[in-house]
């Protein structure tokens, strides 16, 4: 009963792959950032999960930096990792395309992210209680990239 | 129904039959619940109970003549009776019936308290308590002026009852103490605490939410003036719980809400309001819901509370002793005096990915904060993995933990 592979390892191992793990672990752009011009805060309440997201966009809409810091599992953290490194350099138009991919693919409604690493994150939606963990990073960069200084939740 | 298996370290229960939902599969696994603290399972012979008094004996109580409604009302007041035993209370007009443990702490801030506290008063609780028994203060304290003092604990998650006593100045109006922590399982010495308040004539609230289900509590032994707890921790449905108060005290009191059946007479120019328990009881109770929480208390009382209390005692030893075995976990709450709970970490493994490891190999526990914010900060974590017992648990479920804990650190390794 209690081997490895009597745990339903396959699933587990889609939520953590070695990607979210490495990202979890390591996360990049950790920090403040203290050329930011919007910020936003995301709060889990009930999980406890708190970050902060910092932007530098410039006068053209383009995202020339990103961070964030705060608390949280590994899949909150991996996706904050993962979004900063990929909307670095983008025009917030097409941040927030990324933004409705992840979302739409965590709510199940579309198959798989057109991004080989955000695609680590579809894994998640396979386990209906964690999907608030990888969301709350992205709603808080509409909220940042939206001047809404509310802190968002996803729970 | 219920069973003793002798065993090398005593006699330890063997109930899991008698609990429905503990025999399923979660994920492919047979299911292990070590959440109880969070809300506890129930006995068919509560589920039983229900659905038969729904089936057949549903009315309104304390209205009608007819022969549903007397049946209704005598079971429903035949559960308030059973909780007078369960927990010895001098007299049935001291138990007063509430939707649970929140509601019965509300309800003392507001009905008891309000009236009291004047600015520059105190209320004392303590850093180990649930939010339940912090926020109702904090609202009291704001409408009345009043402030709310926190006595401290120590690294082992134990109250420092020298600071504690220091803290109980005549200013303070009210002490409220959790009997059993939540978070991390500690047993406040409560006859102690008691008697150093009632010799400074403070009245004192336990919160015995996480205590009622796990050792026989008697009410007037410890001599509090309240004592709150909930239904589902005990086995019985959601929605249900009691506050207990000495009488002279509730009678003093007004009234919590108003309404149906918390009145003799209603005129518009005045109310004459009826008598205990039932002043404070106002509208259609939660009558199925109250009359499986008796249910609970006869299942409880069938098997025992000491023989309950040994058998957790036991198994928490063993959790305790099995969990500090693995590599890299950390034992949050170490009190001398624990029951029931065990919060715990594992490496840098937040909870949360902790709990939705174990849960894929049927494991439920809870992670979190466990409605204990300050507890967690006094340990500067966001949050734990909790394994809570109750009786219907075992040591099989405690090694199929341990086991599951290893997995989910190689996941992470």
């Amino acid at each position: 009963m209690n081997t490895v592979a009597s745990m339903n390892t396959d699933e587990l191992r889609e939520l953590y792959r070695e990607l979210i793990v490495d990202h979890a672990r390591t996360p990049r752009h950790f920090g403040a950032l203290d050329t930011a011009t919007h910020t936003a805060e995301g709060i889990n309440p009930l999980c406890g999960d708190k970050l902060h997201l910092y932007l530098q966009i410039d006068t053209n809409g383009v995202i020339n930096d990103a961070a964030f810091e705060g608390t949280g599992c590994a899949i909150s953290l991996a996706s904050a990792s993962l979004m900063t490194d990929t909307i670095i350099g983008l025009h917030s138009k097409a941040a927030m395309a990324w933004f409705d991919q992840v979302t739409a693919s965590l709510a199940g409604e579309q198959e798989s992210i057109a991004h080989d690493k955000l695609n680590a994150l579809q894994g998640v939606r396979e386990f209906p209680s964690r999907v608030k963990c990888a969301t709350l990073a992205w709603h808080a960069l509409r909220c940042a990239i939206n001047n809404d200084t509310t802190a968002t939740k996803t729970e | 129904m219920s069973q003793v298996q002798a065993s090398n370290s005593g006699a330890e229960l063997n109930l899991r039959d008698d609990f429905p939902a503990l025999l399923q599969e979660i994920h492919g696994h047979e299911l292990v619940y070590l959440d109880s603290a969070a809300s506890a399972q129930q006995p068919k012979s509560v589920i039983d109970t229900v659905a038969r008094y729904q089936q057949h004996d549903h009315a309104n109580v304390h209205r009608g003549v007819h022969t549903l409604s007397h049946r209704a009302t005598e079971a429903y007041e035949g559960a308030r009776d059973k909780l007078q035993g369960f927990i010895n209370a001098r007299s049935r007009s001291e138990i007063v019936l509430t939707s649970g443990t929140t509601e019965s702490i509300n309800l003392v801030a507001q009905s008891f308290c309000r009236p009291r506290l004047k600015p520059g008063d105190k209320v004392l609780i303590t850093h180990l308590e649930h939010h339940s028994n912090i926020v109702p203060w904090q609202f009291v304290c704001e409408q009345t002026g009043a402030e709310m003092l926190v006595a401290p604990i120590d690294s082992r998650g134990q109250l420092e009852l020298d600071a504690l006593e220091q803290l109980l100045t005549d200013d303070v109006k009210m002490l409220a103490i959790g009997h059993v922590s939540n978070a991390l399982g500690t047993i406040n010495p409560l006859r102690k605490i008691i008697s150093l308040a009632r010799e400074r004539d403070i009245p004192v609230l336990v919160d015995g939410a996480q205590a009622v289900p796990h050792m026989a509590v008697d009410v007037q032994e410890l001599g509090c003036d309240f004592y709150a707890f909930s239904g589902h921790k005990m086995l019985g449905p959601t929605g249900t719980g009691v506050l207990f108060g000495k009488e002279a005290l509730l009678d003093d009191m007004p009234p919590w809400q108003g309404g149906g059946d918390m009145i003799l007479e209603v005129r518009f120019d005045g109310t004459v309001f009826n008598e205990l328990p039932y002043k404070f009881e106002a509208g259609t109770p939660n009558i199925a819901g109250v009359i499986g929480l008796g249910a609970a208390v006869d299942y409880l009382e069938g098997i025992s509370m000491d023989r309950i209390a040994a058998h957790e005692a036991t198994l928490l030893d063993y959790l305790m002793q099995q969990l500090s075995a693995v590599d890299d976990l950390r034992l949050i709450g170490t009190a001398e005096h624990k029951a029931s709970v065990q919060s715990f970490m594992l490496g840098d493994i937040h909870p949360h990915d902790l709990g939705t490891i174990l849960d894929h190999q049927g494991i439920a526990i809870r992670t979190g904060h466990h409605c204990a914010m300050p507890v967690m900060d006094f340990f500067k974590l966001p949050g734990t993995a909790r394994a809570s017992l109750a009786l219907y648990n075992s040591r099989d479920d405690v090694d199929r933990l341990c086991a599951a804990i290893r997995k989910a650190a190689a996941v992470f390794a």
